[in-house]
């Protein structure tokens, strides 16, 4: 599990990249909360594109994300999600309270937010 | 009639860094079947749910054991099944449902409900106390050149 971050104005990307299970998940979650604290964006978007695998421990990181960026008003979108970790999202319902247009496939730049 | 065409088990201890090996250990006996990625996706993803319960739920505080059983069928079916002999579940039918969890900060209790949707049948059998085994099956669709 390999976090970066890149950051302009008040928009933040987090880039995650590896396997997200139950293992990675606690400092992935603890990476991405000193990240968002650290920049308190308006706009984070967090990037599934070098996610290899995903399961539930990973819908918890994305629930708490989406959470922590209601507390400080900002927004969450993820985006760039691969196909097994889409199926995941998918199962789990969870498209229903992030907004499916917070979603996207990779590629799926028109799908935009607005 | 339906044969078995192959078989493996696996035992190790409950520590978190054995999930990726379990279900990559799984992925890798399920590709003899000849799978799409597709189904391969969801096996390691099944798999993944069922060991996690395992190392979470079953044994909380202390380190476990927990044994994972493969079978392949000429049918082009694989089952899989998930043993520890840890805390148990009281309420099977409950614990199944979606958003039901014991589990508290970082679990969204979707895992049985991820395991029903990938595979084709899922059977947990559990008694307090005693331990879990989850049994899950999976037809593949036969890929013929
Ligand atoms: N092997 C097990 N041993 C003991 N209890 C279990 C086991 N597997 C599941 N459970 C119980 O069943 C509940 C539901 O499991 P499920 O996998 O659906 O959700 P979760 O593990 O709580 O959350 P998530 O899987 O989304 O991280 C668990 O919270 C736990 O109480
Ligand atoms: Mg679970």
């Amino acid at each position: 599990m390999k976090i970066e971050t890149a950051s302009q104005g008040t928009k933040l990307r987090i880039y995650l990249s590896g396997e997200l299970d139950h293992h990675g998940a606690r400092s992935a979650m603890r990476t991405i909360e000193d990240r968002i604290s650290a920049y308190l964006p308006r706009d984070c978007v967090l990037d599934l594109g070098g996610l290899s695998f995903m399961d539930s421990s990973g819908i918890a990181v994305l629930l708490k994300s989406y959470k922590r960026l209601g507390q400080i008003g900002g927004r969450l979108r993820v985006e760039n999600v691969p196909e097994q970790p889409m199926k995941v999202i998918d199962a789990s319902g969870i498209e229903r309270l992030l907004g499916v247009s917070c979603l996207s496939r990779p590629g799926d730049a028109a799908r935009d937010n607005k | 009639m339906i044969k078995e065409t192959n078989s493996f088990k696996l035992e190790f201890p409950s520590v978190s860094s054995n999930e990726g090996f379990a279900r990559a250990a799984a992925a890798c006996f399920a590709a003899r079947l000849d799978p799409t990625l597709e189904e391969l996706g969801d096996i390691k993803t099944a798999v993944s749910e069922a060991v996690t319960n395992c190392i979470v739920h079953a044994y909380p505080d202390s380190i476990g054991r927990i044994v994972i059983k493969g079978r392949t069928f000429s049918d082009n079916s694989i089952e899989i099944s998930v043993r520890d002999w840890g805390k148990g579940i009281p309420d099977v039918e409950a614990a199944r449902q979606p958003l039901f969890t014991t589990g508290g900060d970082g679990r969204s209790g979707m895992g049985f409900t991820i395991m029903e949707s990938f595979m084709d049948r899922l059977r947990v059998r559990s008694a307090p106390g005693k331990g879990t085994t989850v049994t899950m099956s999976r037809r593949l669709t036969p890929r013929r050149p």
